[in-house]
């Protein structure tokens, strides 16, 4: 039940102008949709400690805060602002403020025919009954609070759909922006991904933020449905500013023999909070589930997985990396469900964790439900620190010991560039977080540290 | 100006004292060995010149080409013209051989004020040093001493010494776990090393090195101290009788 102690009537008043602003009504099942989710969220208000899922994760800095809608940008980036962010060798920059596309920030290379690759909003208006065989038919409203509120509010986001056997060779790069507005504000991007038979793409989210001095929350869903034999990359970046809020949910429908890859890549953010959802219902599907998370001063970085094998001869492989620093808190939920009829389930989790200080912290949580039995489920987590006797190694050999930290926190993190295919997402994650890495390397130096 | 002076130097470590007063003098161009029994302290000896943290100096001083080695990090150590070859080479997942060796090869020239070395120059060089050392090409790109045998571990401690050309290697037990062939190649290496510009201090517990690697002078450490020194004859002599007559010696005295 929602409680006294949540902000949430600004949410109401969040609901009821948005239904003026940006009305559903010409699409009944829209107007159903956002209702069903308003009315859920209604009735759980936001997740607690008490929650089993959220056990380690205190949202009273959410719940208590009014976060308000964008009504309006009045100052957009401009082109020479986004210019850090831009990825090279994309095929294309969706560019997203506030939860909003931003046509004008936005550029499409020379794409293959068929291939629709627009915002949200605009693919509702055009040809709304695509949209609706695909919008909220995956997500579970009931489960999750975020992905109710976020349903509660579907306005806009990125619509990609990739036709039968069409291969896109650069990424889709969707960078959503949170700009500073005086006060604190919510969005929640809503992303719908379709890729037919046979096709084969790599999607960017990358999360960032332009001015700060302000608390930011980003509620984001995106529904990726990969088809019998495509093979899809997926790269979630959160890499906002040190007072922002991101509750991402990727839900992730598989059919037969679909191969899809999601990387998780959190080193920015106050209060972090990432789903990862796949559904193997198509036999023979593969999934590939890599996470990376960084954390350092009061960081919370929280990772949460549910894979479900629903049919037979799936195979998961889920691995997780943390590096954690200062008084950083880090959580890994795997859960894996094994429906009755998945035989020959091949899944396999492993967490492992380096902590660089007396302060930061780890929870790591395997969480396996199997009901077939002809499976094979394995989990296995680690928890330690910087090798010593490596860091003397290097040392002894004139690396300074900044570097030689660099060093075997960047070959830490190289565990999870290595599950990347080679090209320009993996290229961009390995600048930016070696950059990371860089800063932390000297940082957390044992002189450094503050009793 | 010796090269290295070890001045009544002590150390301990988790509370223990280790180093109860080791003197030592260490001219370029001059090879020792320190042999002892086990516990003796001659790894913390090594370690403890290459500057590991972890062992306490409650005593003692020690001067390498004039400058106060005690006072340095490992990586200024290092710099300085130090060298340590491992008794026992960890392994670093993640790192490849290859960029670890130019790495630290680029830290000590930029230290000297050297132009840093680019893998185009770099690479030709490692290649000839590792063919003499008879190791295969492959090791560039592993990681640094992941899944390396024994043998293969300490041959890459030689191949670094090699290519970081340093004033002064101690060799910890560089032969313990090797046979004889790859014994031979260790030590063709190490006197390829030999220069007057050089000193080396070869730590060993058995004498079968020093046939190979022949010292100027040998010394005896046990329980901390050096209680006896000579010339190569004196590892001949341990062999034969074993550390026993000395200890007793030693604990007499």
């Amino acid at each position: 039940m929602a409680t006294a102690t949540q902000a949430l009537q600004h949410y109401l008043e969040g609901f009821t102008s948005l239904e003026k602003s940006a009305p559903s009504h010409q699409h009944p099942w829209l107007r159903k949709l956002r209702e069903d989710g308003f009315a859920r969220f209604g009735e759980t208000g936001f997740p607690t400690v008490r929650d089993e899922d959220w056990r380690f994760t205190n949202l009273s800095a959410i719940a208590q805060t009014p976060f308000r809608l964008v009504r309006e940008v009045r100052n957009l980036p401009s082109q020479s602002d986004i210019a850090p962010y831009h990825v090279a060798g994309a095929a294309c920059q969706l560019v997203f403020v506030d939860g909003r596309f931003a046509p004008e920030l936005s550029s499409f290379g020379r794409l293959p025919d068929r291939v629709t690759i627009t915002n949200l909003a605009a693919e509702i208006e055009r040809r709304p009954a695509v949209v609706e065989q695909h919008l909220g038919r995956y997500l579970n409203i009931q489960r999750d609070a975020f992905s109710a509120l976020n349903t509660a509010f579907i306005e806009d986001g990125a619509y990609v759909h990739i036709p039968k056997s069409v291969v896109l060779e650069g990424p889709i790069h969707l960078l959503f922006i949170s700009l500073a507005h005086g006060a604190p504000t919510v969005s929640h991007p809503r992303n719908l991904i379709v890729a037919e038979e046979n096709s084969q793409a790599t999607i960017v989210e990358d999360y960032v933020s332009i001015g700060t001095g302000e608390k930011a929350l980003c509620n984001t869903v995106t529904e990726l449905v990969a088809g019998d034999h495509s093979v899809i990359s997926h790269y979630m970046i959160e890499r906002e500013h040190g007072q922002a809020f991101n509750v991402s949910t990727l839900r992730i429908q598989q059919g037969r023999a679909a191969d899809v890859s999601s990387h998780s890549v959190l080193i920015g953010g106050a209060l972090v909070r990432n789903n990862v959802h796949p559904v193997l219902a198509g036999e023979g599907s593969e999934c590939l589930i890599n996470g990376l998370f960084i954390g350092t001063g009061r960081q919370h970085l929280d990772n949460y997985m549910l894979v479900e094998h629903a049919s037979p001869h799936c195979g998961s492989r889920q691995f997780y990396n943390g590096i954690l620093d200062g008084h950083a808190h880090g959580v890994f939920h795997g859960r894996i469900i094994v429906h009755k009829d998945a035989q020959k389930t091949d899944a396999k989790q492993t967490n492992r964790n380096l902590l660089l200080s007396d302060t930061a912290q780890i929870d790591t949580k395997p969480q396996l439900e199997i009901y077939a039995d002809d499976v094979k489920c394995t989990h296995g987590a680690t928890i330690g620190q910087i090798e010593e006797n490596a860091l003397f190694y290097l040392r002894s050999r004139g690396i300074d010991e900044t570097s030689a930290r660099r060093l075997l926190l960047t070959a830490f993190a190289g565990e999870c560039f290595d599950r990347m295919k080679e090209g320009p997402a993996r290229k961009h994650v390995e600048n930016l977080v070696r950059e990371d890495l860089r800063r932390i390397a000297y940082s957390s130096r044992p002189e450094e540290r503050v009793a | 100006m010796s090269l290295l002076e070890i001045k009544n130097l002590r150390a301990r470590v988790d509370g223990n004292e280790i180093l109860k007063g080791v003197n030592l003098t260490l001219n370029a161009g001059e090879v020792h060995s320190i042999m002892g029994p086990n516990g003796s302290g001659k790894s913390t000896l090594a370690q403890v010149l290459a500057r590991r943290e972890t062992y306490e100096i409650t005593g003692g001083e020690v001067l390498l080409n004039g400058k106060d080695l005690l006072a340095m990090k490992p990586e200024e150590a290092a710099c300085e013209g130090l060298f340590l070859a491992f008794q026992y080479p960890v392994e670093i997942p993640g790192v490849s051989n290859a960029y670890f060796l130019r790495s630290a090869l680029n830290a000590i020239r930029k230290y000297r004020g050297q132009e840093e070395m680019d893998a185009m120059d770099f690479l030709p060089k490692l290649r000839e040093k590792m063919k003499l050392l008879e190791m295969d090409e492959k090791f560039l790109n592993r990681s640094v001493n992941e899944s390396f045998s024994g043998g293969e571990k300490k041959r890459n401690e030689i191949l670094q010494m090699e290519i970081l050309e340093p004033s002064l290697a101690i060799l910890d037990e560089t032969d313990s776990g090797l046979d004889i062939d790859a014994l031979k190649i260790v030590a063709k290496g190490v006197n390829s090393m030999r220069s007057p510009e050089r000193a080396m201090l070869v730590v060993t517990h058995y004498q079968r090195l020093l046939d190979y690697i022949v010292p100027d002078k040998v010394h005896v450490l046990v329980d901390g101290r050096i209680v006896r020194s000579g010339g190569p004859e004196l590892a001949l002599q341990l062999e034969d009788q074993g550390y026993a007559t000395i200890e007793s010696a030693a604990g007499a005295a």
